[in-house]
């Protein structure tokens, strides 16, 4: 691997200490970066390495919101998660994401961070423009199985890997960034990704001095949640397509819905064209068909992935339908389906 | 190996546990990875060719020599001397020429072209890279279609001709219920736990090899081939190895490359494959489009079998699977027509991968069987119970043993067959399927030697190995038996070229061949202190308690100590050896497996779970119960694996695979395996081998994946033909049918 710097990191002030952002990483939990590192995929000047960052490693609860830290690990995440009905689709996802052992390690904000599986972003002897820009996309007419359908460009067909992302947009999470200058801010996770366009390596609206500090959510009722996630295997395997839903009916209409969308875009893809569909109508299967006809219109494939788009479809039907009956069996349900 | 601790049952058959066990889950099994040489290693580092076929054109290396920490930057340019690819033709395939970086012809993606030796890997990776070519490509050719596969193979692995049959096949085809159905089977990789791995150390005299290999004698003629070297400068240790599955049979790249980095510095080299790197480096199994006919009487019996396999070659290297020999001996027909064809491709090495021929045969034949049955609405049971041959389907001869039959009986009933009972639960139906599968068993010439110290102790030495097997532990209680001594007083040195030949692991027959050396050396050992204590030849009960032999028992037992009976204080060495021929050649020898799945299917999103796998098996004694077991659940797992999971993606316009890594590889994990239990159906078959034991390390895969399959069209009326059964393929028949 390349030589590279390094610097520690204590607080979100350290930053202004930092000689250069040029060609440099924050290094979180490393289950993503150390591997890209290795197979020379990643090559950093600079690490900043986040290890004694630890005023990011703690979760609080403050005025009908929950703050986590960049630093808390998927594993601590869940465990508080799954104990907040309002935060159970987080839970879910998470706990349908890689394997204890990463959990374990992974951060919250390098979760949201982490780059394509894509097999040609995996190959350095092939063509990819998100790691080397203006080679070309292997994977358009290559084996695209895993890629995606939606928010594609003719640049590149990768999709986002991420499940706690995908929760996290259905939740409205918001990211707190703090820069060198020692700005801070915050911003929507629904806008943090940008789409591939004729940039694929360009991933996020982040700068390079740009750390996130923490992952927000407001604690609001939203009913009943549902992450459900299609999979080749039962564990350490990546999404082919995850919905996450949030979905509260109340007099028979549908009055608060969250839709998120998995392994299906360069994003984790807020569905807010089924949103609008079902939002203020009675639940339906024929009203859920049609809020998945708005979202998949414009659906594109590449062969090895057309499966997705009725796998999609029924999977996002299902889920829609699941939860709407459970409200209307359990009226002002709140959270996961499964008994605690 | 010492068995260091008290085991309660120590003969043959007794569930002891593995007397390495300790050493490895204490780390201190050394593996070919752990070096033992004086001197650090310095470490390799491969570069390999981005295109499967053309011409290196170009080659820069300077920008890699002047980084630090590199010692050399090997390529056809300055490496040393090698005996052409695939000479001598006359050897075996593990004992040709394995020669690199010798010339500038690229034979597959990934092929290595240099290699970069430094003080440690980061050096040596990152200067890799710096490395400057080009390769002119050339056009690859692949295998896509069944009818460009027309190249006859001189022969099939295990030795089958390629053709067999008997009777009159399109007869039979016309006049029955006739089904035509083409399987296809992806590519695959043994995925070892520990990927391939290699140091070398030359000392300008002797080539010293620490390896992962399965088999060594072969191994040693390999590396005197490739380098043009003596066998006795040539020295091999193998003594842990962390899975082979057939991709350690004979050396690879890593092998090959340390020893280059060895001859040319003279100092230790070490190469260790990658996990990606072991995709390209290391043997595969090529895809397989099998194309099958099946008629059936109305009564059920079946009529006609034609089984026609096409799969890929890889260029200069003659290995052929004998994917249809399950067609030829898992049922009796009026006439069978088993063809093998092979299109030779631009592919990494293919070869021998799990169970070859019979776990990817067994998936699509005994599924395509299982439509028979379903069509014909006869229990699947039945059916196969009703079809199962009597003596060799194609020759007439009879089995050695076979208790096929009793695996399906008595495996059914313990499965719970009759009384399988069908719900809905949520999105997801239940479903039940069942498939057996027939191994050939067979006996490789073996040696071993057998020492008895003055003290008592006993140490075995033979280059058998131990993949994980547990040949330590059967070997320990085979002379704990014989001999009638205690576990602790055995060591079992395995995976030292410069010890006894043995058959070496693979093809399942590494148990009852180094066993049944191991046999004779205990039999000759007996004989030859009968001798010195002056007693009659075949006084069979010799017996050591601590320092002492006892010979006989009752009134006429005699007791010596053994510094007395060897009259001295050198100890005392025995050989043992057996040869195929020793078995009984008039009748045909089988293990026979019967698998029975349940599973569940999820209707609206096409994933299989497994819920249960339950397994029969007959291979005749069964040696340790424990390990036996293990290797069976095993197998069943590795079988679960390629009905659902395993699909390794050749990129067509490069040759190039792309799914290279265990995220995307995807094999069966613990969370996808449900219920696993077995039985054990023993009846030891002396005409197999003087053990009685058979085979088992390539039973428990063969049929597994078919019960999985059969189980999925039970659930939800699908059948998915090419493998594996993945969530896209469910849904897209559920779509079509509903």
């Amino acid at each position: 691997m390349k030589p590279f710097s390094v610097f520690s990191l204590q607080h979100a002030e350290d930053l202004s200490q930092v000689a250069s952002f040029k060609h440099s990483r924050f290094l979180a939990g490393g289950t993503n970066l150390v591997d890209l590192m290795k197979h020379q995929i990643e090559r950093p000047d600079h690490i900043i390495d986040l290890s004694g960052f630890d005023e990011a490693n703690q979760i609080t609860e403050d005025d009908g919101r929950v703050v986590i830290g960049a630093m808390v690990t998927n594993t601590a995440l869940a465990d508080y998660a799954y104990k907040h009905p309002r935060l159970s689709l987080l839970a879910q996802a998470l706990l349908a994401g890689a394997t204890v052992q990463l959990r374990n390690r992974a951060s919250t904000a390098g979760n949201l961070l982490q780059r394509t599986r894509c097999y040609y972003f995996y190959d350095t002897s092939k063509a990819c423009n998100k790691r080397e820009p203006g080679s070309g996309c292997a994977a358009k007419e290559g084996f695209n199985r895993i890629h995606a359908i939606l928010g594609t460009s003719e640049h590149c067909i990768a999709t986002h890997p991420s499940d706690m992302a995908t929760a996290m947009v259905a939740l409205d999470a918001r990211v707190h960034i703090c820069n060198a200058a020692g700005v801070r801010r915050e911003l929507p996770v629904r806008e943090l990704y940008t789409l591939p366009g004729d940039t694929p390596h360009v991933e996020t609206q982040l700068a390079d001095d740009d750390l996130i500090t923490a992952v927000s959510i407001d604690t609001v009722p939203r009913g009943t949640h549902i992450y459900q996630k299609v999979r080749d295997r039962s564990s350490y395997a990546f999404a082919l397509v995850s919905v996450a839903c949030t979905l509260r009916v109340n007099e028979g209409v549908i009055d608060e819905v969250s839709l998120a969308l998995g392994g299906v875009a360069p994003r984790p893809w807020h569905a807010h064209q089924a949103e609008a569909c079902l939002l203020g109508n009675p639940p339906s299967p024929e009203l859920f068909a049609q809020a998945a006809e708005a979202e998949l219109k414009d659906a594109r494939s590449y062969g090895g992935n057309d499966y997705k788009v009725p796998v999609l479809r029924r999977t996002l039907t299902h889920v829609l339908n699941q939860a709407s009956d459970h409200q209307r069996a359990h009226p002002s349900h709140e959270g996961a389906m499964y008994a605690r | 190996m010492p068995a260091n601790v008290t085991h309660k049952s120590q003969g043959i058959g007794a569930a002891m546990n593995r007397v390495d066990g300790r050493l490895k889950v204490t780390g201190k099994a050394n593996y070919a990875g752990d070096s033992q040489f004086a001197s650090p290693p310095l470490i390799g580092w491969v570069v390999g060719a981005d295109v499967a076929s053309g011409t290196l054109t170009h080659l820069d290396t300077s920008g890699a020599e002047s980084q630090e920490g590199v010692h050399a930057v090997i390529t056809h340019l300055n490496s040393v001397e090698q005996a052409p690819f695939g000479s001598p033709e006359d050897m075996g395939r593990f004992g040709q020429s394995r020669a690199m970086l010798n010339d500038t012809t690229i034979r597959y993606a990934g092929f290595p072209i240099a290699m970069v030796v430094a003080d440690t890997l980061e050096q040596a990776r990152y200067a890799a890279q710096l490395i400057e070519f080009t390769i002119t490509p050339a056009p690859i050719s692949l295998l896509s279609e069944h009818q460009e596969a027309q190249v006859v193979p001189e022969d099939d692995d295990g030795g089958y001709d390629p053709d067999a049959g008997i009777g009159n096949i399109d007869a039979a085809l016309a006049d029955h219920q006739r089904f035509d159905m083409t399987y296809t089977t992806p590519n695959q990789v043994s995925a070892a736990m520990e990927p391939h791995t290699c140091i070398a150390s030359y000392d300008g005299e002797q080539l010293e090899v620490q390896a992962s290999v399965q088999i060594l004698a072969s191994a040693v003629d390999c590396l005197a081939s490739t380098f043009k070297l003596p066998a006795d400068k040539i020295r091999i240790k193998s003594p842990y190895v962390g899975g082979g599955f057939g991709s350690k049979l004979g050396l690879h790249n890593d092998a090959i490359l340390a020893c280059i980095g060895a001859l040319q510095l003279q100092r230790p080299v070490k190469v260790a494959m990658t996990r990606r790197q072991v995709f390209h480096n290391a043997p595969h199994r090529g895809k397989s489009i099998q194309h099958m006919a099946l008629s059936v009487t109305d009564e059920g019996q079946l009529a006609g079998v034609r089984h026609h396999s096409a799969m890929p070659m890889a260029k200069d290297y003659a290995f052929a699977e004998g994917t249809g020999v399950a067609a030829r001996i898992n049922y009796q027909a009026a006439a069978i027509d088993s063809q093998h064809r092979v299109k030779v491709v631009d592919s990494p090495m293919i070869d021998s991968v799990r169970a070859p021929g019979d776990a990817i045969g067994s998936l699509a034949f005994e599924s395509a069987v299982d439509e028979l049955a379903r069509t014909l609405d006869i229990d699947p049971v039945t059916f196969r119970r009703n079809n199962i041959a009597p003596v060799h389907p194609i020759t007439g001869a009879d089995f050695s043993t076979n208790n096929l039959d009793r695996c399906l009986q008595e495996g059914a009933a313990q499965f719970g067959w009759d009384e399988r009972t069908y719900r809905t639960r949520g999105t997801r139906k239940n479903g039940f399927g069942v498939a057996l599968g027939m191994r050939m068993n067979m006996i490789v010439p073996s040696e071993a030697s057998l020492t008895l110290h003055p003290n008592g102790e006993l140490v075995v030495h033979t280059d058998m190995t131990d993949i994980g097997t547990g040949t330590y532990t059967i070997l320990t209680q085979i002379v704990a038996e014989h001999l009638k001594v205690d576990a602790n007083r055995i060591t079992i040195d395995l995976g030292d070229s410069n010890s006894p030949t043995s058959s070496g692991s693979g093809g399942s027959f590494g148990a009852s061949s180094a066993g049944t050396a191991v046999l004779n050396a205990c039999e000759a050992l007996s004989e030859k202190l009968c001798e010195l204590a002056g007693l009659a030849r075949g006084n069979s009960l010799v017996q050591l308690a601590g320092d002492n032999v006892i010979f006989g028992e009752g009134q006429t037992q005699q007791q010596h100590a053994v510094p007395h009976l060897l009259n001295s204080d050198s100890p005392l060495t025995v050989t043992g050896s057996v040869a195929p021929d020793e078995g009984n050649d008039e009748y045909v020898q089988y293990s026979s497996a019967a698998h029975f799945a349940e599973v569940e299917v999820d209707t609206i999103t096409g994933e299989v779970r497994i819920l249960r796998q339950h397994g029969a098996f007959s291979a005749g004694r069964i040696l340790n119960r424990k390990t036996a077991g293990s290797q069976l659940k095993g197998g069943m797992i590795w079988g679960a694996s390629y009905a659902l999971l395993e699909d390794l993606q050749q990129d067509p316009r490069d040759g190039s695979f792309v799914n290279c890594d265990f995220a995307e590889y995807h094999i069966a994990v613990n969370r996808d395996i449900g219920d696993i239990t077995l039985q054990l159906i023993e009846e030891p078959d002396y005409k197999a081998c003087k053990l009685g034991s058979k085979g088992i390390g390539e039973l428990g895969i063969t049929g597994s994946g078919a019960a999985i399959a059969n189980a999925v069209f039970d659930a939800v009326g699908v059948r998915v033909r090419d493998f594996p059964i993945t969530p896209d393929k469910i849904v897209k028949q559920l779509s079509e049918t509903r």
